[in-house]
C-alpha cells in the first residue's frame, strides 16, 4: 500500500533521497534548485523510481525535465497524485 | 616518417596495492598480492579518493580507472590546465568484461524486487566502455575515447591503439589503459566451469605443477603523449612505446595455438613495427598465465620468434604476483614492465620452481635479479592474449 501523498510526506521521501546523490544535507531546502546541489537528469530518474515506489505516482520524462527547484518536485507529485 | 610516442605518467590499482610504484616495488620484493586463490585490490578504498557522488556513478572497474587516471596524469604534471587542448587528447580503457558486479547485483534486484525496482544506473555503469567514458569525463578530454574489449589482451589492445592515435595525428596524447572488477561469484563460477582456474589457488605460471589462472583486479592507466611535444613541454619521460603488433589466432574460443600460433605474428609485427630485431630485446614480460595450455604456447611462440636469443633473456611473470587482471593485464604489466626496465631490475616469476620439459627460459624464478643489459637500449617485449583468439604485444623502452 503507498503512502498517503500529502505535502509533508513528500518533502520528507524528497529531503531524505536526496543525500544518497551527494547533496548535502544543510544545502537541501524547497528553494534549492537541482543544478545547485549537484543533483543531475541521472540522479532525477532515480528519485522517481523512490517516488514511485513510495507513493505510486509516476513522473514521466517530459515532467522530470521541467522541474527546477526541489520544492517544484515535490509540487508535482503532489498535483500528479490529487 | 611515424610520430615518436612518450611515455610520461603511470598509474595502477592491483592486488598488490594502490599505486604504480607500490606494484613494482612490491613483485619485485616478491612480495604476493594473492590471498585465498585470488587477487583483490584489497588496500583499494574508493572513498579515499573518490567522492560520495562519484562512488556511486562508478562500478569498481570505473573507480579504479579513475584513480590510475589520476596517478598518472599528477605523474604526467597534467593536474590544472592540460598541456594540449581537449579535443586533442583521446582516451580509451579496455575491459574484458565491464561493470559484471552492476549487471549481477541488478539482475538479482530484477529477479527478487522487479523490474521497477532496476537501478537507472545499471547500464552507464555496466557497460564495458564506462571507464573510458568517466576517465574522458574527470579530465575533460575530448579527443577519440572508447573502450577496447578483448578479453586478456584488452588492456594492451587500448595502449596499442593510443600509440597509433598518436602516431597518425588523431590525437597529440592520450590517457590509455585498462580496467577490470571481476571478482564476483557469477565470473568465478564460469571461468571454474570452462577449467581455467587454477584448483589449488596458485598462480605459478611456467611450473609444472600449474593448474590455471588466479583472478585478480585492477587497472592501469598511461599518459601517452607525441614525444616531441612532450620533450618540447619538458615532460618528465619515463619511457616510449616502441612498437606494437596485433594478430588472431583464429583457432579456438579459449585455447592457443600449440606452437603459439597468432601469438608469433604479434610479436613479428611488434618487432618490425619498431624496427627492431629480436636481439635488441633484452627482457620479456610474458602473459604468463599460469594455465597448462598457455604458458607451453607462449614459450614456444616466444622461442619461434627470438630463436636462441630467448635463452639469453629473462622472461617472467607479473600474474605470479597478482593473479591474471584479465582486461587490465596488458596494461598493469606494460606499467610493470616499463619500471622493471627502469630500474634494471628482471622481476621475478614467483612460486616457480619445478621446471616442465621443454618449457626452458630463463623465467627468473622466485627472485628479482638485475637486469644485465650489456650496453644495449633498455627495450622489452610485454605480451597479451585474449580468449577469442586475440593478440596484442607491445614493446616499452626506458628512457
Amino acid at each position: 500500500m503507498a503512502t498517503a501523498v500529502t505535502p509533508e510526506a513528500v518533502e520528507k521521501v524528497v529531503f531524505d533521497a536526496l543525500p544518497q546523490f551527494g547533496a548535502d544535507p544543510s544545502d537541501i531546502t524547497r528553494e534549492a534548485t537541482f543544478e545547485d546541489l549537484d543533483v543531475d537528469s541521472l540522479d532525477l530518474a532515480e528519485l522517481s523510481q523512490i517516488i514511485e515506489d513510495e507513493f505510486g505516482v509516476q513522473l514521466k520524462g517530459d515532467d522530470v525535465g521541467k522541474i527546477k527547484t526541489v520544492g517544484d518536485a515535490i509540487d508535482l507529485v503532489v498535483s500528479r497524485a490529487g | 616518417m611515424k610520430r615518436e610516442v612518450a611515455i610520461t605518467g603511470l598509474g595502477a590499482v592491483s592486488p598488490l596495492g594502490v599505486g604504480a610504484r607500490t606494484l613494482h616495488e612490491r613483485w619485485t620484493a616478491g612480495q604476493s598480492g594473492i590471498q585465498d586463490g585470488e587477487g583483490a585490490a584489497s588496500e583499494f578504498e574508493p572513498t579515499e579518493f573518490l567522492t560520495k557522488k562519484e562512488v556511486r556513478r562508478a562500478d569498481r572497474f570505473t573507480q579504479f580507472a579513475l584513480v590510475a587516471s589520476d596517478e598518472a596524469l599528477r605523474e604526467a604534471g597534467w593536474e590544472g590546465e592540460k598541456p594540449y587542448p581537449a579535443e586533442r587528447i583521446g582516451c580509451i580503457i579496455g575491459t574484458g568484461i565491464g561493470g559484471i558486479g552492476t549487471l549481477t547485483h541488478n539482475h538479482q534486484v530484477l529477479l527478487e524486487e522487479g523490474a521497477k525496482k532496476v537501478s537507472p544506473l545499471a547500464i552507464p555503469l555496466m557497460m564495458g566502455n564506462a571507464g573510458a567514458g568517466a576517465v574522458s569525463m574527470r579530465h575533460g578530454l575530448r579527443g577519440p575515447s572508447y573502450a577496447t574489449l578483448s578479453a586478456c589482451a584488452a588492456g594492451a589492445h587500448s595502449i596499442g591503439d593510443s600509440v597509433r592515435l598518436i602516431e597518425h595525428g588523431d590525437a597529440d596524447a592520450v590517457v590509455t589503459g585498462g580496467s577490470e572488477a571481476a571478482l564476483v561469484p557469477l565470473a568465478r563460477a564460469a571461468f571454474a566451469a570452462l577449467d581455467a582456474l587454477s584448483d589449488t589457488g596458485i598462480s605459478r605460471p611456467f611450473d609444472v605443477r600449474r593448474d590455471g589462472f588466479v583472478m585478480g583486479e585492477g587497472a592501469a592507466v598511461l599518459v601517452l603523449e607525441d614525444a616531441e611535444q612532450a620533450r618540447a613541454r619538458g615532460a618528465n619521460i619515463l619511457g616510449y612505446v616502441r612498437g606494437y603488433g596485433a594478430s588472431s589466432d583464429a583457432y579456438h574460443l579459449t585455447a592457443p595455438e600449440k606452437d603459439g600460433g597468432g601469438a608469433i605474428e604479434a610479436m613479428r609485427s611488434a618487432l618490425a613495427d619498431a624496427g627492431l630485431q629480436p636481439e635488441d630485446i633484452v627482457y620479456v614480460n610474458a602473459h604468463g598465465t599460469s594455465t597448462p595450455l598457455n604458458d607451453r604456447a607462449e614459450t614456444q611462440a616466444i622461442k619461434t620468434v627470438l630463436g636462441d636469443h630467448a635463452h639469453e633473456i629473462p622472461v617472467s611473470s607479473t600474474k605470479s604476483a597478482i593473479g591474471h587482471l584479465l582486461g587490465a593485464a596488458g596494461s598493469v604489466e606494460a606499467v610493470a614492465t616499463l619500471l622493471a626496465l627502469r630500474d634494471r631490475i628482471a622481476p621475478p616469476t614467483l612460486g616457480h620452481e619445478e621446471p616442465e620439459e621443454g618449457l626452458d627460459l630463463d623465467y627468473v624464478p622466485g627472485k628479482a635479479r638485475p637486469l644485465e643489459i650489456d650496453g644495449k637500449r633498455a627495450i622489452a617485449m610485454s605480451n597479451a592474449f585474449g580468449f577469442g583468439g586475440h593478440n596484442a604485444v607491445l614493446l616499452l623502452e626506458a628512457a
